[in-house]
């Protein structure tokens, strides 16, 4: 059926296949075509042998020149840990002030504290840093615990109100609906504070409750609610709020109060990981100078 | 191969038995190579090519080395591609990456530029200073150096393999060789500084991307000028098809004028005294051995002809010793061929070079070249770009002011360390302080950046509600250098403060 044989006209053997009259040529392939296509079998039998190619069971070959891309990212971040010693070596000999003052230190600290943050603070702070209901913002310039490079150390070394902590941040605010003040008393007070606050209130409710407020609420949170950062008491006579400013979530704080817990990081991390935190956390745009408080 | 000496052709003409190996119609896609021994030619084109040759393997060899000073804070090198640091140097012209745009006008203008060309002299591109034709000329002067010229390579080739053949091509190979490194070598001055990394090549210390450069330039430089020569053209190249689509009725072309040459004859003195009409071309085929491409010059303008003209030079010379005029083989358009052949005296003459075309070519190529010209030399050498913050968009403030903060990104893109001065206009009462600096917070800000570098600095920026316009307030962030006796440079970049609603 099939026989091969030499067309006339182009000279050119045919397969031997005949449709219909129709006889196909077997036009021999370019030679750079075919000299391409073998150099890519050879080139792919090398490749197979130098590289890991062929799935075993449980693993594959490795081959003969030992690449693994695991290996690189291995190698590339033991590098980076090379690179960083210096400069962790110099951070856990300066204290935070030194840091702030070396532009080269201070960048590559922020740098660290950025990623770090991203680690084990945006739970709760938001990858922004600007926190949450019940989680203060950092970007801001109202610390209920104070906002200079010490003070922010201190509360990530000691957290705030962490019980595993004996040196941590802590102080209470009492509920005032346990028998201190009357809801009328409570909702009187809520006004005053929405006074402070700059927010709009019942004027003569807001008078009932500014004797109530000198009586209960001055000696933590100052006598224009001020705020004390001794102990944590936030500031009322500004327009951020840590929960919510409305009239019922003032209610709601005055008769059964939240506060808010933070876990000491001392122990948890190291030293200079703790200080460049605190860096990247002053750095946000909030940061106070000792003298500025 | 046989050759006679024809004293019948009216001098001592030289006959060649030579085959144009790519006559039209006669290339087979399928059909292995025929070799081509191009002959030597000598002449006006020949000595025209020896010094274009030169000039164009001088700039490629040598530019790398031409030394540009800078002053402190930039390589000394002339011609620069910096890679590695994203820059790049053209004497007094440093360009940065986003400046890409005068390299595609320089693109542009090259592109042009040939059309230009091409329109007034054909393929000359093609013919004079491709790299392939450079190359292949300089290759095969290696070549006829070692083992002679074109009869003593056919013999050579055709002889079975002894010492003699051996040791010329052993020898012919490693000149080629290198020339090809040379080659290769010289691509990658272009990339670093030459001094140094010649060094580092040569002490196995350059980076692996240096050697694959030379390695891959080496093959290509070896294999295309060494054995694959006019292949590259005829199969490889797609510029002879655009070129031939590009030459009209005043493109220069090598014409063979058939009107003068035809018939052709041998021997013609026996043909004319048995009183038959003889032309000019006494069929010695000098044009056939001295094409480099392997084409008969006679059978008319082709795709593989690519002008260099050299089957004038071997005509020319023919016409000189049997006392013709010169020109059988010419430059010409199809104007002067037309009326040569109607027996009208035609010269080139500036009709044929100014006419729409070249001058509208001439011009799009003035405008664009003074268009880039100005720019450059009006551009900045200073940049602002703003990022602002997204998370959070906005703080509040005890006082109840509004905070925005922005990462800056300056440019400073002269060579010497500037001091910057960022400003803002707009948000009247609004001030703005570096997050690296201490400094109190004011309208203005001192940012100093080192030379040819930029740099990223946060700021915050603080306005009170007053001076806002609901959730966004536009202003402006303005960015100045005053350098010590020259002009002050400023840029401007708009940017959006946020807010909360109220």
């Amino acid at each position: 059926m099939a026989t091969p044989e030499r067309d006339s006209i182009t000279g050119t053997p045919t397969t031997g296949h005949e449709w219909d009259g129709i006889k196909e040529l077997n036009t021999p392939l370019p030679r750079w075509w075919l000299w391409t296509f073998y150099a890519t079998i050879v080139w792919a039998i090398a490749y197979s042998i130098a590289y890991p190619a062929w799935p075993l069971i449980n693993t594959a070959t490795a081959g003969l020149l030992g690449y693994s891309s695991r290996a690189d990212v291995a190698r590339d971040i033991a590098d980076a840990r090379l690179a960083q010693g210096k400069w962790l070596e110099r951070i856990s000999t300066s204290d935070l002030d030194q840091i702030a003052a070396d532009p080269e230190l201070f960048a590559f600290a922020r740098a660290g504290g950025a990623a770090s943050f991203r680690l084990y603070c945006v739970q709760c702070h938001g990858s922004g840093a600007a926190g949450a209901r019940g989680y203060p913002n950092l970007n801001d310039d109202d610390w209920l615990w104070g906002g200079t490079l010490e003070q922010i150390h201190k509360t990530l070394e000691n957290g705030i109100r962490f019980t595993g902590d004996p040196d941590t941040r802590d102080s209470q605010m009492p509920a005032f609906a346990d028998g201190i003040l009357t809801p009328a008393q409570i909702s009187d007070v809520a006004e005053y504070v929405l006074k402070l606050g700059g927010q709009t209130n019942d004027a003569v409710a807001a008078a009932r409750g500014e004797p109530l407020f000198a009586e209960n609420c001055a000696s933590c949170h100052g006598e224009t609610g001020e705020g004390n950062r001794d102990l944590g008491a936030p500031r009322l006579s500004d327009p951020i709020w840590l929960l919510n400013g409305s009239k019922d979530a003032i209610v709601a704080q005055i008769s059964n109060p939240r506060m808010g817990v933070m876990p000491a990081w001392k122990g948890r991390l190291d030293e200079n990981t703790i200080k460049q935190l605190a860096i990247y956390v002053h750095s946000l745009g909030g940061g106070e100078q000792p003298d500025a408080q | 191969m046989a050759r006679d000496i024809s004293a019948t052709a009216g001098g001592n003409v030289e006959q060649f038995d030579v085959e144009a190996v790519h006559a039209p119609g006669k290339r087979e896609l399928y059909a292995p190579r025929i070799k081509i021994h191009p002959k030597r030619a000598s002449g006006w084109f020949r000595r025209l090519k020896w010094i274009i040759m030169a000039v164009t393997l001088g700039i490629y060899y040598l530019t790398p080395w031409l030394r540009w000073d800078r002053g402190a804070y930039a390589p000394d090198q002339a011609v620069l591609v910096d890679i590695a640091h994203r820059r790049f140097y053209f004497f007094f012209i440093e360009i940065w990456p986003q400046e890409f745009y005068y390299i595609a006008g320089l693109l542009i203008m090259a592109g042009i530029g040939l059309f230009l060309i091409t329109s007034v002299a054909g393929r000359a591109w093609c013919g004079y200073t491709c790299p392939q034709t450079v190359w292949t000329d300089l290759f095969l002067v290696v070549e006829r150096w070692v083992e002679g010229d074109r009869n003593a390579r056919i013999k050579l080739d055709a002889a079975p393999w002894s010492l003699d053949k051996l040791s010329k091509r052993v020898v012919k190979n490693i000149l080629w060789l290198i020339i090809a490194i040379a080659t290769g070598g010289a691509w990658i001055f272009y990339f670093a500084d030459a001094p140094t990394l010649a060094r580092e090549f040569l002490t196995l210390s350059a980076p692996a991307v240096a050697y694959i450069t030379v390695g891959i330039l080496t093959a290509t430089t070896f294999v295309f000028a060494g054995y694959m020569r006019e292949q590259v053209c005829i199969y490889m190249c797609p510029w002879p098809r655009i070129q031939a689509a590009m030459l009209d009725e005043d493109s220069l072309v090598v014409t063979y004028n058939d009107w003068r040459g035809e018939p052709r004859a041998a021997h013609r003195k026996k043909l004319e005294a048995e009183g038959a009409k003889v032309g000019d071309c006494v069929d010695c085929k000098a044009c056939v051995a001295v094409c480099p491409m392997g084409i008969d010059i006679r059978d008319g303008q082709q795709l593989a002809c690519i002008t260099c003209a050299l089957c004038i030079d071997a005509c020319d010379a023919v016409m000189d010793k049997i006392g013709k005029p010169e020109g059988l083989i010419s430059y010409s358009n199809l104007h002067t061929y037309n009326a040569r052949k109607a027996g009208k005296p035609a010269k080139l003459d500036w009709r044929m070079i100014v006419r729409p075309r070249t001058v509208i070519y001439s011009a799009l190529l003035a405008t664009i070249g003074a268009v880039m010209l100005g720019v450059l030399l009006m551009r900045e050498r200073l940049d602002i770009n703003v990022i602002p913050d997204r998370n959070p968009l906005f703080v509040t403030l005890t006082d109840g002011s509004i905070r925005n903060g922005y990462t800056i990104r300056l440019l400073n893109m002269s060579l010497q360390p500037r001091i910057f001065s960022l400003g803002i206009e707009g948000l009247p009462n609004a001030v703005m302080a570096l997050a690296e600096s201490t400094s109190p917070p004011g309208r203005t800000a001192q940012v100093v950046v080192e030379a040819d570098k930029a740099r990223s600095v946060k700021i915050y920026v603080t306005a009170p509600p007053a001076d806002l316009q609901g959730e966004s307030t536009e202003f402006v962030f303005t960015v100045t250098a005053q350098d010590v006796g020259r002009p002050a440079e400023t840029s401007l970049y708009r940017a959006v403060f946020r807010a909360p609603p109220r």
